[in-house]
């Protein structure tokens, strides 16, 4: 019996001890167990949203490729989590996923005091409202003394709860877990209004029944930078995250697609031969990969896994897909948008 | 000499004495459990550290800016995370008690009806103990959920019962408003209730002494009734009502019962009570039929069988294991995020997700969890102590 006891303990202590020690860096992690756990949503169309085979397709979900392709040359090396809006952050914080790519809105509160980081934004939102045509309201500020459905642990909930304030409106709050369920209240008639990010709105909407019944008021209430978060001092994954993200915009800025990215490896412009890391004449690198442990032609490889943020946004929620969304303020800055990433040199 | 004592007394080598094995094996158990516990403290404090968190609950008094859909205290979305938190403690418990009573009638009837003679009746308890019990819950509450909200009209077709509007929105009831005299209204119901209490001791006293009963059951439920209504009469009927008015979206004022309560209050109590029916009908069959018979054959009727001789002792049996299918439905309450009723859990959550404060939260959530389940546990022991059998 004694033994047996001592056993145990000293099998929960080492355990314990085991869980201390795992946790050298995420770049490290992630080579060594060979794949990228990446939080998703539970099914948002165009963003991250699996099929009847569980192939996970969108920008968020495309976003976490990119990083795989950059890490392995390979974009299936992921493996995709999905999460509720209230249950995200703690499977960051707790190592459960190495990458929180789920339409998730960066805040100061959330980049302070959570432990987490934003490694940039992918897609630049703003909170809407969808209400039922037959109401015959053409203007937010006509929804005085609705019932608002929306989900909890976002920061439309806290939104909501300001823009009614300042006002002068009364509402019902009516908040749920999971998207699905919000869906599902609103259908059914517990609510007047449902809320989320606009571009959330269009996608969701593709689901009802009958799309042509709801109508998307005109007023956006709030600023929703949405982008991929990773944990706070962890710096080496962070780079490898975030200049993942500033290599997709480069790429587009300089015209690099999956269909020339062979051609342009032996490009004559400086600045492309440092964003692939073409080798010089005496077989040095140009670019950054090593830098930030990678290989140098790191960025090849996530342009040829998924080609550049403009072939990304096209191919999930551009104007060819079922969300028709323009690049508006997602353009490059140099179309008037606000991507903008700085240079790699 | 000592090798004398040695063959006198053959001394145990002290590794086989009991004692000592006993006090080793605790020691080690309470190093163990030290180690471990530190471990813990340490692996905790060390990731912590390392994301730039801390611990502590000074997140309590910072402004939520969430709003809530049912709260019973002031509540607005510039109040506390804390105040938050308790507005969830009191929907967990509002739940609970109204749980627990309905579970209660239901249970006691379906156990009852599974004892009937009557086969349809006693099928349909039995069909409805077998069917409820081995659903899952939480499918349960969403099955109740789509049930509650599906068939009902929208607020603007509500459907009016004398004030009452049912409607997808919930139950709006109009809601009384007490002004001047009214505590003569609460006078009446303590004198009803006091009134109760001492009919009761005169019916008993003189059914002692002469044998003759008195419905003392239905005067007093009638006393505590009626003695509220007399005292706000001869107040003058200080009463108005807060009657609920159609708005531009739905109903407003009065008393709104949300749909999220009713269809979790609906899953809650029609799933522990057929656990409370079953428990009640074993408690019953545990009776001795010669109890029954001897009380036939003192020529009491059959309804007074059950009331005075058969349910008494059916109590002994039933309370302990009442008491634990009412900490399971306190604790099942907390399934009642998945319709966004804003429970402890649900609101817990919402400060988690906000703050971070995952260790702080866990802790509010267990501490909380215990103390119930101690307190139910705790009054059910007190009551099962009273009805124990009595040997003199």
């Amino acid at each position: 019996m004694k033994r047996k006891l001592m056993g145990w303990a000293f099998a929960a202590t080492t355990s314990l001890i085991a869980a201390t020690a795992a946790t050298a860096g995420t770049l490290d992690d992630v080579k060594a167990k060979g794949f990228v756990q990446c939080g998703v949503s539970q099914g948002l169309i165009g963003f991250s949203n699996p099929d009847e085979q569980n192939n996970w397709t969108g920008l968020d979900v495309d976003f976490c490729r990119a990083v795989a392709a950059a890490v392995f040359n390979d974009p299936q090396k992921v493996k995709f989590t999905p999460l509720t809006a209230k249950d995200r952050f703690t499977a960051l914080q707790s190592g459960e996923v190495d990458i929180l790519s789920r339409n998730t809105t960066w805040t100061m509160g959330r980049d302070t005091s959570l432990g987490l980081k934003f490694a940039g934004v992918t897609y630049y939102d703003g909170q809407g409202f969808m209400v039922k045509s037959s109401l015959g309201v053409d203007s937010a500020l006509k929804l005085s003394g609705a019932a608002v459905c929306t989900q909890t642990g976002t920061t439309t909930e806290l939104n909501l709860a300001d823009y009614f304030k300042s006002n002068n409106m009364d509402y019902k709050v009516v908040a749920f877990e999971k998207n699905e369920e919000v869906l599902a209240a609103y259908q059914d008639g517990r609510c007047d209004v449902f809320t989320t990010d606009q571009s959330g709105l269009y996608a969701d909407k593709l689901k009802f029944a009958t799309p042509d019944e709801h109508v998307v008021l005109p007023e956006i209430i709030s600023k929703e930078p949405l982008g991929p978060v990773v944990r706070q001092g962890d710096d080496a994954w962070f780079n490898v995250v975030k200049w993942t993200y500033f290599a997709l915009l480069n790429s587009e800025e300089l015209g690099v697609t999956t269909a020339n990215v062979g051609e342009m490896m032996t490009s004559a412009n400086p600045e492309i031969q440092r964003l692939l890391g073409a080798k010089n004449a005496d077989g040095t690198a140009a670019g950054f990969g090593t830098g930030i442990g990678l290989s140098e032609e790191w960025v090849v490889q996530i342009i040829k896994a998924v080609g550049n943020y403009g072939e990304i946004f096209e191919r999930n929620v551009g104007l060819n897909t079922p969300l028709k969304i323009a690049r508006g303020k997602n353009a490059l800055w140099t179309a008037g948008g606000l991507q903008y990433a700085p240079p790699i040199r | 000499m000592s090798a004398f004592d040695d063959t006198r007394t053959p001394r145990v080598p002290f590794w086989n004495d009991p004692r000592t094995r006993s006090i080793a094996v605790q020691l080690i158990m309470v190093v163990a459990l030290v180690a471990v516990g530190y471990e813990l403290y340490v692996n905790a404090s060390a990731n912590l550290a390392k994301l730039g968190k801390t611990f502590g609950f000074d997140f309590w008094d910072k402004s939520a800016g969430f709003d809530i859909s049912q709260s019973l205290i002031p509540y607005t979305s510039s109040s506390s995370y804390g105040t938050a938190i308790i507005v969830g403690f009191w929907n967990t418990l509002l739940i609970a008690c109204f749980g627990i009573l309905f579970a209660t009638l239901i249970g006691f009837t379906v156990g009852i009806m599974r004892l009937s003679k009557n086969w349809l009746i006693s099928r349909i308890a039995t069909v409805y103990v077998e069917t409820i019990r081995n659903i899952p819950l939480l499918l349960q509450i969403f099955i109740w959920y789509g049930a509650v909200l599906k068939p009902l009209p929208g607020p603007k077709q509500a459907l009016n019962v004398g004030g009452f509007y049912l409607s997808n929105r919930g139950l709006n009831m109009p809601a009384p408003i007490f002004e001047g005299a009214a505590w003569m209204g609460l006078a009446g119901l303590v004198g009803g209730i006091v009134g109760a209490i001492l009919l009761r001791r005169w019916a008993r006293a003189r059914q002692l002494a002469t044998g003759e009963a008195f419905p003392y059951i239905s005067v007093g439920f009638a006393l505590i009734v009626f003695m509220p209504f007399l005292g706000l009469l001869l107040a003058g009927w200080p009463v108005t009502w807060d009657v609920p008015v159609l708005g531009a979206f739905q109903l407003s004022g009065g008393v709104t019962v949300n749909p999220e309560f009713i269809a979790l209050l609906i899953a809650l109590s029609v799933y522990t009570a057929s656990f409370i029916a079953e428990i009640v009908r074993a408690g019953i069959q545990a009776v001795s039929h010669g109890q029954t018979e001897a009380a036939g054959a003192l020529g009491l009727r059959q309804s007074s069988i059950t009331r005075l001789v058969t349910i008494p002792q059916a109590m002994r049996i039933i309370i302990p294991p009442l008491a634990s299918q009412y900490l399971n439905l306190t604790k099942n309450s907390s399934l009642a995020v998945a319709i966004a009723y804003p429970d402890l859990v649900a609101m817990g959550g919402t400060v988690l997700n906000q703050t971070g404060k995952a260790i702080e939260i866990v802790l509010i959530w267990m501490i909380v969890y215990l103390s119930l389940s101690l307190l139910t546990s705790s009054f059910m022991n007190w009551y099962n102590s009273r009805m124990k059998l009595v040997e003199r």
